[in-house]
């Protein structure tokens, strides 16, 4: 296994971790993009956009893009998040040179009219199906109120009513000035021939023009407050609660996350003895969510409706035990010894290290192999995860609630 | 494509299949027992699932809180679930660790606690999962579609039902337990990094004095033609397909599954193709192939807003019916490089490839190598797909709506 990363004249980085035993290759293009950097007229551009990229480019139509990911035999995809937009495709090593061709294009895509209209049918689709579904509204929701008016309250899908009047030539200023060769980075994983990833990416991407492309970091003003959203088919009761936590730079997040793995794993955590093993609970769990330069500790519980205030009431009182029941060193370990395996077992696929690498490069600038990422949980001491429970008990944050009926 | 499976049966009659994976640091098994929702007495829906839940509740010399811990302690990934057939179980973990993971799943399988005290809340979990699927419009229409195609016993869903779920006893648990959960046609198989003789050793050592009534094979299967709708209050309407096609175990699965994957394997597949990129219908729109014992099925699946319901139902037909006009050489040459693709990839992976092992060998009574697949699909030809289109043209339609309106189904000749 070994990391290799270089960049080239235009500022694009490419990183590899090259494994020479690997069955597959894996590559993507990463880029520095995502809901946060849209303005609220906008909001869903990064996402419209992920989608159009598939639409061709001026070498390929829609039908020759789609039918080439195939030819390659690809499993291709791309998501959008607050931060970041990610194109990916896992081939056999032969078809590396024509894999990183398409992509490389298809970061380049022609944007045209007709296409935009059709797929603004797509996301609206998208848009009805998440509506559909309530727990999907108290994830969006609770981000609006926790963020307010900073920038990552924004919606990713963005809304009905932007989406439906987002136009083409906004969209076009939006890729340049998003889509520089210094706000990507492309990432490759497996039997990569980097050499020939280096030579091949600076032909392909050598007259891409570098651009301004920058993200307002401001801190958020953090809101706190208790929210009632009414779904009348819903036949659950979820509810949702956002309190700060650490970002994704900060070292104190592997702390974190170990302790909502002790407190609300979806097995074996406390959470789970007190209400999912006693059948009080269909979902009852704590997880962290990180962004660049803030984060969230997230509670979660899904339950029928006429339970929902003993259930969520026991949540509270679980949390706020830090000093009277505080954290085991059993618990400790095998909060650990999940983590780090599901780390390990998840790394044989180069697909999956795809992301563990570009994500740590892209918001890190930093690399690790996997016997070190495992490390970072390894270290971390019963005292500090005990400190982190009991700064529970004092937070604040957005509690957002989504069933049937208005609570009488 | 190096590749070596070994078999062997217990003098019990289960079966054990391991396939060593040397370059991978993990191994992943899988355990299926021959025992279903179609094993369940009538009036005790949702049993099969509930046994298995109590079964973890405590067994061997581990406590409810042991099982659950001890595997955490090893850093076991794991799942398990009921199927129409079976009873599965999988767990992957780092191989050093086999043989204690191994010791725990045998513990669940055969020597269960049944914890008086723990049935009620094992009961109100299964309730809770059961009333879950209400706000899942999609997973609740496939739900319905198996009821309706393949009847009271065949088509029931691993959930259960409010009645079955709170009927059931203790002793229906136990009773379902030492009816179902025996050796005869149970399968144990193990994928990467491990040493065969020392497993067989192993799984002799656990397994080997086990031993149950004999396993009673299924009646056939046979698709129920029709149409339902469930109205629902959303913004988009749900469709499930189904038609008849051979099932896996059929010599010529592999042309109806070719037909499938131009319809549906990747992006240029003729539904994603037409219903999203060319007319914006839908977000989701795919086919699969399904079997169930010796009843082959191709289920569909399209999401899309109400008023455009009706066109998006006809325009998945249409494309359905449009392989009857040929299949061109470009999308065969993609459907075998796609399979290709995923064949090598699955050396990536000891849970893919224990779960399919388990899965071949309940089909077929055997486990076909990759070499062997690759030729198969390598065999297929633009004419023999339009030939085996026409001997099986879909056939006993299946519809299931849920959303705001009922459509029109016309499903022609059936």
């Amino acid at each position: 296994m070994q990391f290799r990363s270089e960049k080239l004249a235009n500022g694009l980085e490419v990183i590899a971790e090259v494994n020479p035993e690997a069955f597959s290759m894996s590559l993507g293009y990463f880029v520095k993009t995502g809901a946060r950097d849209e303005t609220p007229e906008m909001a869903g551009v990064s996402h419209f956009l992920e989608h159009m990229m598939f639409k061709g480019t001026a070498r390929r139509t829609a039908e020759d893009v789609n039918q080439e990911l195939d030819d390659l035999g690809s499993q291709s995809n791309a998501y959008t998040s607050e931060e970041q937009t990610v194109y990916y495709m896992s081939v056999l090593p032969e078809y590396q040179h024509a894999a990183l061709d398409l992509l490389t294009d298809m970061m380049r895509p022609a944007l045209r009219d007709e296409d935009f209209q059709t797929e603004r049918q797509v996301i609206l689709e998208e848009i009805a199906m998440y509506d559909d579904q309530p727990p999907y509204g108290a994830m969006e929701r609770a981000m609006e109120q926790y963020f307010g008016d900073h920038p990552l309250a924004r919606r990713v899908l963005g809304t009905r009513e932007t989406v439906s009047v987002l136009d083409p030539e906004a969209m076009r200023a939006y890729h340049q000035a998003r889509y520089a060769p210094n706000n990507l980075t492309l990432v490759a994983s497996g039997a990569v021939d980097y050499e020939q990833l280096l030579k091949s990416a600076e032909a392909l991407t050598g007259h891409w023009k570098a651009s301004q492309a920058n993200r307002s970091l401001i801190s958020p003003k953090l809101n706190s407050e208790e929210l009632v959203m009414v779904h009348p088919p819903a036949t659950q009761q979820y509810t949702l609660q956002y309190s700060p936590g650490p970002s994704y730079s900060d070292d104190e997040r592997y702390v974190s996350r170990v302790l909502g793995t002790i407190l609300g794993d979806d097995s074996g955590s406390r959470l789970f003895w007190e209400l999912v093993d006693t059948g009080m609970a269909e979902s009852a769990a704590t997880f962290t969510q990180e962004f660049q330069d803030c984060g969230l500790f997230c509670t979660f519980l899904a339950c029928a409706p006429d339970q929902h205030v003993e259930n969520w009431q026991i949540i509270q009182q679980v949390l706020s035990q830090g000093k009277e029941i505080p954290i085991t060193e059993l618990e400790l370990e095998l909060a650990k010894n999940k983590i780090c395996s599901g780390m390990i077992l998840g790394s044989e696929r180069p697909s999956n290290r795809l992301f563990s690498i570009g994500n740590a490069w892209t918001i890190r600038r930093k690399y690790e192999t996997i016997q070190s990422a495992a490390e970072n949980y390894r270290q971390v001491t019963l005292e500090s995860v005990q400190r982190a429970f009991e700064s529970l008990a004092n937070r604040t944050g957005v509690t957002v609630s989504v069933g049937p009926a208005a609570p009488s | 494509m190096q590749q070596r499976v070994f078999e062997h049966r217990l003098s019990n009659g289960m079966v054990v299949l391991g396939e060593p994976m040397p370059w991978l640091e993990s191994v992943a098994f899988s355990l299926l027992l021959p025992a279903g929702t179609q094993n369940e007495p009538e009036d005790r829906l949702g049993l099969a699932g509930l046994t298995l839940e109590m079964c973890q509740r405590g067994a061997g010399k581990y406590s409810s809180r042991d099982v659950v811990e001890r595997l955490d302690f090893l850093g076991v990934d794991r799942s398990s679930s009921v199927t129409t057939f079976h009873t599965s179980m999988s767990m992957a973990a780092m191989s050093r660790v086999l043989e204690p993971t191994l010791e725990i799943a045998a513990a669940i399988v055969l020597e269960p606690h049944f914890p008086e005290d723990e049935l009620e809340e094992a009961r109100q979990s299964a309730l809770l999962e059961l009333a879950s699927i209400e706000d899942d419009p999609a997973q609740k229409c496939f739900k319905e579609l198996k009821r309706l195609r393949f009847g009271e016993v065949f088509g029931r869903s691993a959930l259960g039902s409010e009645t079955g779920l709170t009927e059931a006893s203790l002793e229906d648990c136990k009773t379902f337990h030492r009816q179902s959960y025996h050796p005869d046609h149970a399968i144990l198989s193990l994928a990467g990094n491990f040493d065969w003789d020392g497993f067989l050793k192993l799984t002799e050592r656990l397994f080997g004095k086990w031993s149950g009534p004999a396993y009673r094979p299924p009646t056939s299967v046979l698709s129920i033609p029709g149409n339902s709708h469930l109205p629902h209050d959303s913004q988009q309407t749900h469709i499930a397909l189904a038609y008849d096609a051979v099932p896996y175990n059929h010599p010529a699965y592999y042309q109806g599954r070719g037909l499938v994957g131009i319809l549906s394997d990747g992006m240029s597949s003729r539904l994603f193709a037409e219903v999203r990129e060319k007319r914006g219908l839908v977000y989701s729109v795919s086919a699969s192939s399904h079997s169930l014992h010796d009843c082959g099925s191709v289920l569909c699946y399209a999401g899309t807003t109400a008023p455009r319901a009706q066109e998006t139902l006809d325009v998945t037909m249409q494309t359905i019916r449009s392989l009857e006009s040929g299949i061109e050489p470009d999308e065969l040459k993609r459907l075998k490089t796609r399979v290709r693709t995923s064949l090598v990839m699955e050396q990536e992976s000891s849970s893919s490839r224990s779960s399919q092992m388990a899965h071949d060998w309940a089909y077929l009574g055997r486990v076909p190598s990759r070499k062997e697949l690759l030729a198969t699909i390598d065999a297929l030809t633009c004419e023999s797909l339009l030939a085996h289109y026409v001997s099986y043209p879909p056939s006993r339609w299946s519809l299931v709506t849920i959303g705001p309106d009922p459509l029109e189904f016309h499903d022609a000749v059936s």
